[in-house]
């Protein structure tokens, strides 16, 4: 039995190169679209060019003629028309749910819409004969402004529902009893002498997630179980979903997630190409893939974001905020997707962010519209939140003629308050926001950036400073089942782990989670191998397959760690307190006599020790286990956290704006970031990086844009604005650890901070070098034509660029009207 | 996306090619570096029966001097052009816009020829090719003609390469001991211009003594800026006199408008981007 070793190495808190990156990078895994299975065959997905249309009549005659089609059919050819693809989050119990079929029947809703499929031998022949697939549409109006579609007399995107409204949504603090009214608040406000209301309209514009791996699912329908692959974040869920919508035996499922190249949110979903492959390889009995292109994934997978947001802003003169109003349009695009009108929702608890306001009210409505529809993209309504109120304090900040940051100082909960429950009823548990912004404007050099940027102005550079804070908070961690209860949400929040104990002393880890591409498989061995003292390099994490980890709720709003790597702890523990009895009486001793350190159960105040291998090959044997114990010290264990994780963070940003092109060039950014206790450095850095690129491409670069047709014009990555490294900067990153009391790890979200933080720290960064000329708002993304424009335009100079589409109409100062919402309370608060 | 179905051939000699492009007809098209071509074909913008690869011909390949002119091979491509030492002695300008074509990877596939046959007016060749005066080569049955640049671009995606003719080379003449630069304007750095402008000029003692600019994007062919031109020969090299003649930049111009940019935008670019790429180029 061993007794000395070297001390070992703390795991947790080890900038570990990733363990997954070797087959990831040299390509040698197999994606969803490698799965290779003998008489496999290819579907290719007839789709509308147009917005909205009847559907006349269909001829797929031609296409059944090309050699090799097995197979061309109509909606309802496969029943794919009479499905309903589920939606879980039902936000208001009377909310506007249309019905959403894998493929239309009778109407299209939005361009890119399935309305026949083709089966071939080869993916080739699928889309020859795709495109000889002949269909009579009947154009109808699209409906593409969510205003307009509010209006009395609008084209209806679903007639039968009677309305475009989904539902709306208000939370309103002085109705909750967890602060006043910001009606009542806001009218004092307009009264009062030494008080502002500040109003101001902010767009946020569509996005397309664009996760490098595009969409693919391969159905085999030959086995006891159907087996689905796909490129999915939920497994779990597919599978579970699969079965109550198609009403299939949930046993006679199994889904894999292979490897899945990226998500970002975009594959949480039940598609339904997902659902029409399986209709037709059920159909066929044969085994059939479907994979999308790059140009199917942009125009039909989920787009995220589309907000009109409405804010007005009470606060006193020295910069004391007495209240907030919110005001939401959400474009939910033609149908609902599997969680997307809860997305803006989560925003609702977001937009009080990291302040101490007495009065709160946030009103939402949701909106169809004759586009692809939206759903979760990283960060799922916190990104649009914190924009909103980000921007905001600037705004405020520049009404009072104060310094933003002080602003953001006068109204932020300070360290000594946590626990500190907001006026949208959560409870942030832990956070220091005082330490993440001194440390930030150290290293930013605040100071003299602000001295820089007076110089550039005073000798009227070409080339202007702007400076923009963001100090962000987020709720994530999804969730406590309780909360999601509240939130009329159709799952819980809990996460699952099993951990197998091999009679050679390795580890099998089982996670419920089900990770594509955020170095789970590195981080969670890194857990277990500090919780059971075993080599880093001896545990292997199993997820995405549902066979081998049968039980969880999959990867998103930042829970793998937070809530998963909690049950790997729990699993731990309980595969040591099993091992206990046995190791006690393999070493002739009482349990209470014994400690367990660094992989070993040790005789206090003796030399003598068992491993947990050692354990693991007695269990193995059970040649001669104590009375009463079996011979078993594997373990499973569920975790439901009580609250949110709640990371927080500085990030500023400085940018150059070229001011006779427009050219918003990045110049510096900082950020100092609160995610608790990091167990891999590394990965966290890379989390925060690739947050920052996702944000600041909001700031700058993406937009999904539709024309009057209801057709994307960004339909290809020549058209939709992507950045590469050579566009961004490099970051200065950091990390002030405050350590979350609402699990055992002290661990916070990282997936998303970055992605939320950063977007109104770009802009504000562009208004701040802007606003000398009078420019007031530039709506996302701050192209160079719309900031060029922005700036002859307030400066009344030649050059008005009346084409620009510069700011969302009637942006601006006093631009929306003062009715705080008349609404009714719908929907629920926390 | 999955092209639809075609014949291939991959000739040794440009006569072979010349024959399968006559023998292929309407239907047949030639593929340089492909990097335009086959994103057509995978987008079903284009559906040629027959296609013509001339990567496997020797002769097009490649950068050589001839007397006063610096020849280049039409499918040599943009990574040798930018590493190619006669290049950058005496066509700098071709060199300097040419590191600024796409990223790595296109670079090492792309071809010159292939980008000037393709005439997108976004393209950041022609510009400099029409501002060097080039000669463009061109070989159909009845052998060679070679055509002037200011006579090659002739639309939007078209030019004087005829029926059954293929672009073999490209004719610079030498602009030794000239400065260069391309100032190219796009959002991210592996987009198309927006706008971009090709400066060439030669200073001597503190004086303009030649100059020649084109413009990408400005209309649909590139466009020589000849007011500028004129109005810089002969003037003392300072910022002022270079801004003042940079400001009849967009005369002649007729750019489109997009949601990158409006052609009031586009005018205001070619105007900035002149005297900036000047200024480089002289300095």
């Amino acid at each position: 039995m061993t007794t000395t070793d070297n001390p070992p190495v703390q795991e947790i808190g080890r900038d570990r190169r990733r363990k997954e990156d070797r087959r990831l990078i040299t390509g040698r895994t197999r994606w969803t679209d490698n799965q290779a299975i003998t008489g496999l065959l290819h579907i290719s997905i007839v789709r509308s060019p147009f917005a909205h249309a009847e559907i006349k009549g269909i001829d797929t005659s031609a296409a059944k003629q090309v050699p090799g089609v097995v197979g061309v059919y109509t909606a309802a050819d496969i029943g794919a028309d009479a499905v309903q693809l589920p939606c879980a989050w039902p936000i208001t119990k009377d909310m506007k749910s249309p019905q959403r079929p894998a493929l239309a029947g009778s109407r299209v809703n939005f361009a890119g819409e399935g309305v026949a499929v083709v089966v071939a031998r080869s993916a080739a022949i699928a889309k020859d004969a795709a495109e000889l697939v002949e269909v009579d549409y009947d154009e109808l109006e699209p409906v593409l402004d969510m205003e307009a579609a509010l209006a009395d007399g609008a084209t209806l995107v679903h007639p039968e529902l009677g309305t475009n409204e989904n539902a709306q949504w208000v939370f309103d603090s002085g109705e909750a009893g967890s602060g006043g009214s910001a009606a009542e608040a806001i009218a004092a406000a307009e009264k009062a002498d030494d008080q502002v209301v500040v109003r101001r309209r902010f767009r946020q514009q569509r996005l397309v997630p664009v996760f490098m791996e595009p969409r693919s699912t391969v159905v085999d329908p030959t086995g006891e179980q159907l087996t689905m692959w796909s490129a999915t974040q939920v497994p779990h869920i597919l599978k579970t979903m699969l079965a109550l919508t198609l009403g299939l035996p949930e046993h006679k499922l199994r889904v894999i997630a292979p490897d899945v190249g990226g998500g970002f949110g975009g594959k949480i979903a039940v598609a339904p190409e997902e659902v029409v492959t399986l209709l037709v390889a059920q159909k066929l009995g044969k085994p059939v893939k479907w994979t999308e292109t790059r140009s199917e994934s942009l125009l039909t997978a989920h787009h995220g974001r589309d907000q009109i947001q409405d804010l007005a802003v009470a606060v006193t003169k020295d910069g004391q905020i007495k209240a907030l109003d919110v005001k939401l349009l959400a474009d939910m695009g033609a149908y609902l997707g599997l969680v997307g009108p809860g997305v803006p929702i989560l925003g609702a608890f977001m937009f009080n962010a990291i302040y101490k306001i007495p009065a709160y009210r946030f009103d939402c409505r949701n909106v169809f519209t004759t586009k692809t529809l939206t759903d979760a993209y990283r960060g799922a309504g916190r990104p649009e939140a914190t924009f909103g109120i980000e921007r905001m304090m600037d705004e405020v900040a520049v009404e009072l003629g104060m310094e933003p940051m002080e602003l953001r100082k006068k109204n932020w909960i300070s360290h000594e308050e946590f626990p500190f429950t907001t006026v949208s009823t959560l409870t942030y548990d832990t956070g220091n926001y005082e330490a993440a912004t001194e440390q930030a404007m150290t290293m930013f050099d605040y100071d003299g950036l602000r001295r820089e940027q007076q110089q550039r102005r005073q000798r009227g550079d070409v080339k202007q400073l702007g400076i923009g804070i963001s100090t962000f908070t987020e709720m994530c961690g999804l969730a406590p089942s309780r909360v999601l209860g509240s939130l009329d949400y159709g799952a819980g929040g809990w996460e699952t782990s099993s951990i197998r104990m091999l009679p050679t002393g390795k580890v099998e880890c089982v996670v419920g989670t089900s990770g594509h591409g955020q170095g789970h498989e590195t981080a969670f061995s890194q857990i277990v191998a500090d919780k059971l003292g075993v080599g880093f390099d001896d545990v292997e994490i199993l997820h995405g397959d549902t066979q081998s980890s049968y039980r969880g709720l999959d990867t998103y709003g930042s829970r793998s760690l937070a809530v998963g790597g909690i049950a790997i702890v729990k699993a731990a523990e309980k595969v040591v307190e099993k091992a206990r009895p046995i190791a006690a009486h393999m070493l002739e001793a009482s349990e209470d006599d014994l400690e367990f350190t660094a992989g070993k159960f040790s005789v206090k105040g003796t030399d003598k020790g068992v491993g947990i291998a050692d354990v693991a090959l007695a269990v193995f044997a059970a040649h001669d286990m104590p009375e009463g114990v079996e011979p078993d010290i594997d373990a499973h264990a569920t975790f439901d956290p009580e609250n949110f994780s709640y990371p927080h963070g500085t990030h500023l940003c400085a940018v150059e704006v070229d001011t006779e092109t427009g050219f918003v060039q990045l110049y510096k950014y900082v950020c100092v970031d609160d995610v608790g206790t990091v167990i891999n450095p590394l990965i966290v850095e890379g989390q925060v990086h690739g947050g920052l690129a996702q944000g600041i491409a909001q700031a700058l670069f993406e937009e999904a844009a539709y024309d009057e047709s209801g057709t994307l014009l960004s339909g290809t990555l020549v058209d939709y604005t992507l950045p590469s490294a050579a566009d961004l900067i490099s970051f200065d990153t950091a990390n002030t650890t405050t350590p979350s009391t609402t699990n055992p790890l002290g661990v916070k979200g990282v997936g998303e901070a970055g992605t939320i933080a950063s977007t109104p720290a770009v802009v504000n960064a562009v208004l701040d070098a802007v606003r000398q000329y009078g420019v007031s708002d530039i709506d996302m993304p701050t192209t160079p034509y719309r900031v060029w424009t922005a700036i002859n335009s307030a400066k009344g100079t030649s050059g008005r660029g009346d084409e620009a589409d510069v700011a969302s109409p009637g942006a601006g100062l006093g631009s929306t009207a003062s009715d705080i919402s008349k609404g009714d309370t719908q929907g629920g608060h926390l | 996306m999955i092209p639809a179905s075609f014949d291939y051939v991959r000739p040794t000699t440009v006569d072979e090619a010349v024959q399968a492009l006559v023998d292929g007809g309407e239907d047949a098209k030639i593929m340089a570096g492909g990097q335009s071509f086959i994103p057509v074909l995978r987008l079903r913008m284009g559906d040629p029966s027959l296609v013509i690869d001339l990567g496997g011909i020797p002769e097009l390949r490649g950068v050589r001097e001839d007397g006063d002119q610096i020849v280049v091979g039409a499918m040599t491509t943009h990574h040798e052009v930018t590493r190619d030492d006669l290049l950058a002695r005496h066509v700098a300008l071709i060199a300097e816009a040419t590191k600024t074509v796409a990223d790595f990877q296109v670079r090492h596939r792309g071809t010159l020829g292939g980008a000037l046959a393709h005439a997108d007016p976004a393209g950041d060749l022609a510009a400099p090719t029409l501002a060097l005066d080039a000669e463009l080569v061109i070989v159909g049955q009845n052998g060679e003609r070679r055509v002037p640049a200011a006579d090659f671009f002739e639309d939007y995606f078209t030019t004087a390469i005829g029926p059954g003719e293929i672009l073999t080379a490209i004719r610079f003449p030498k602009y030794t001991g000239w400065g260069a630069r391309y100032e190219k304007f796009n959002r991210v750095a592996q987009a198309w211009s927006i706008v971009a402008v090709a400066a060439t000029v030669k200073v001597d003692s503190g004086t303009i003594t030649d100059a020649r600019i084109g413009l990408t994007n400005m209309a649909g062919t590139p466009v020589r800026a000849r007011a500028v031109e004129s109005a810089l020969v002969g003037q003392s090299m300072s910022e002022e006199t270079v801004r003042a003649a940079a400001q009849a930049a967009a005369e002649g111009t007729s750019p489109t408008s997009d949601a990158d940019a409006g052609s009031d935008y586009r005018e205001h670019l070619a105007r900035v981007l002149t005297g900036r790429a000047v200024l480089a180029a002289a300095g």
